[in-house]
């Protein structure tokens, strides 16, 4: 007998959500830690710091940047109750029931996804102080780009996670590399005026594309489409399902 | 009769030390098995087994048909963990529903089986509770709840009564009772609470990952003799041999304590009586407990520290 597919996966999905609204210091912890990034980097390097082609200084320029942070840090709040539930929690009683492996990591992966996404369009009403000039079609494509980079920094989260055997660990996996995934992304500073070591890891950094195609989603209506947002956009579908492969995999290989 | 549960010759080490050691039993249909053993003796181990959490290393488990699939194996067993497994910030009702979900149950079938649940558990009146705000007694009465919901074959407890008070243990027993007695439930259990695996119709005594007994609580004592005799004293090792030379007779020495299993323990007293004065501070006679069977084919207390 096959049970029903998307019945758990829906079920692991909204209780996510459940837990989320009913802890508020999640709801401002992934978003107050950036934003107060945002004010003080973007107050402090207003003057130093004049990337080409943008006219509204740092503030403006590291602002998606900031989006993105913020979907890092959810997909994190989010993911790291996986090292405690497997073993001692929650999850024991999803692994023992008959669920299939990919749905328990869609589940989980979407709704941490769904709540990145939430977060950073709170976020999003900061633009009303930028002088961005956004239309239908930079908005939708906006949107996309952080759902799509929402599921893929939950999964690898979860992929993080389903290993590591203390949230000690975790947070180091997270200071040593997703952090540094975030600073060589283009959010902080351009590859262009970079040293040429700095350049050929932020090329080879998935996060490098999520966050270019955000960045030109916004700027689609001054700058509009070309083939390298398309470029970006494949790349960043394919981290996607690259991370939620990754995240499958952990779940059958570890089993104690 | 077929049994529901084989386990074959399994061993299983993590790293280098061995958590399980050839370790071959059977559970019988409707039968209410127990595992009994001190902390760190492969109790949990041997349990994620049989919950299809752990591929052992070596050997085979099998629960129901031997072609049947892990995910079939799954829709069959109810489980409860030692360690909780409710997510506590969402109510009694939520765990339940989510729980149901998993096992592809919903609609009015689900709810109806929950209040029927909840209903059994007299837990109507908390179904709309935080489990974070129940007590531990009852946060473990809706972890029953959640492993019975789907109607399962075959019932896994990993010590199911820890973090009890004795008043809240012996209501999970009539609890598990109620249960048998209503739907004949096959029902294995791990415990280190010798008064609990008094009640099972058999049991498995474990020590560091072997086997070292298996049969009905009472076969189990009849091995030891009818009677225990247990003296306190200062000196163990001078007793023994002092004993040995009134009565010729084995004895072990336990938890600073000597022991003699006897068949005629009374006759055995009288003649050990005159060293109470001297060497002995008390002589106590009494039927075996499963304890005494552990000590007796281990050579060691049942509360072991020295791992
Ligand atoms: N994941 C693991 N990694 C390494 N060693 C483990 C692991 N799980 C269990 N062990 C070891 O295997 C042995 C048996 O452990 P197990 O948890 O099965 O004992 P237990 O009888 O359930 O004990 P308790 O009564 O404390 O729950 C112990 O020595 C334990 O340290
Ligand atoms: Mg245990």
């Amino acid at each position: 007998m096959r049970m029903a597919f998307w019945l758990p996966v829906v079920s692991l999905w909204r209780r996510e959500l459940v837990r989320f609204a009913r802890d508020r210091n999640r709801l401002f912890g992934a978003i107050g830690q950036p934003l107060v990034f945002w004010l003080l980097l973007g107050a402090g390097f207003e003057k130093s710091f004049a990337p080409q082609g943008i006219a509204s200084g740092y503030l403006e320029y590291i602002y998606p940047g900031i989006l993105l942070l913020i979907l890092l840090f959810t997909a994190i709040f989010s993911t790291i109750s996986v090292i405690e539930d497997r073993r001692e929690g929650f999850m024991q009683s999803v692994l023992v029931a008959p669920v299939s492996r990919i749905g328990l990591v869609l589940g989980k992966v979407l709704g941490g996804g769904t709540l990145a996404f939430l977060e950073s369009l709170i976020f999003l009403v900061f633009l009303i102080f930028l002088d961005i000039p956004i239309s239908i079609a930079s908005l939708g494509l906006t949107l996309i780009f952080l759902a799509v980079m929402g599921i893929a920094l939950t999964a690898l989260g979860f992929a993080i996670a389903w290993q590591a055997s203390s949230t000690a660990g975790f947070h180091a996996v997270m200071n040593l590399l997703l952090f540094p995934m975030w600073v060589l992304s283009g959010a902080f500073f351009p590859a262009e005026g970079a040293s040429r070591w700095l350049a050929y890891l932020m090329a080879i950094n998935p996060l490098t594309y999520g966050m270019d195609g955000l960045r030109q989603s916004l700027y689609l209506t001054t700058s509009g489409a070309n083939t390298h947002l398309w470029f970006c956009a494949i790349i960043s579908v394919a981290f996607a399902a690259l991370t939620l492969s990754a995240a499958v995999w952990q779940v059958y290989r570890i089993k104690n | 009769m077929e049994a529901a549960i084989y386990v074959e010759n399994v061993s299983h080490k993590f790293g280098g030390r061995i958590a399980l050691d050839s370790i071959t039993l059977q559970v019988m249909p409707g039968e209410m098995y127990g595992l009994l053993g001190p902390n760190g003796s492969g109790k949990t181990t041997l349990f994620r087994m049989l919950c299809t959490m752990l591929p052992p290393d070596h050997g085979r488990i099998r629960l129901m048909d031997k072609n049947a699939s892990a995910s079939a194996v799954r829709a069959n067993i109810g489980v409860v963990f030692q360690h909780p497994s409710l997510d506590a910030r969402l109510t009694v009702l939520e765990n339940l529903r989510h729980q149901g979900h998993l096992y592809g149950l919903k609609g009015r079938p689900l709810s109806q089986r929950i209040e029927e649940l909840l209903d059994m558990m007299t837990l109507t009146d908390r179904a709309k509770d935080r489990v974070e705000v129940l007590s531990g007694g009852l946060q473990r009465r809706v972890e029953l709840c959640k492993s019975l919901l789907h109607h399962p074959e075959v019932l896994i407890f990993d010590e199911p009564c820890t973090g009890l008070d004795p008043g809240a243990r012996r209501r999970f027993w009539d609890d598990l009772d109620i249960l048998r007695r209503t739907y004949g439930t096959t029902l294995v259990l791990t415990t280190h609470f010798i008064e609990e695996a008094e009640r099972c119709d058999r049991i498995g005594i474990l020590d560091r990952g072997r086997l070292i007994a298996e049969g009905s609580p009472e076969e189990l004592k009849r091995t030891v003799g009818r009677e225990v005799i247990t003296l306190e004293t200062r000196d163990p090792k001078g007793l023994q041999l002092q004993i040995e030379k009134i009565v010729r007779r084995d004895s072990q020495i336990i938890d600073g304590q000597v022991r003699i299993a006897c068949d005629k323990g009374q006759q055995l007293l009288a003649q050990l009586y005159p060293l109470l004065q001297e060497k002995v501070q008390a002589m106590t006679l009494s039927v075996p407990t499963l304890e005494d069977v552990f000590v007796q084919r281990t050579g060691h207390g049942f509360q072991v520290e020295d791992l």
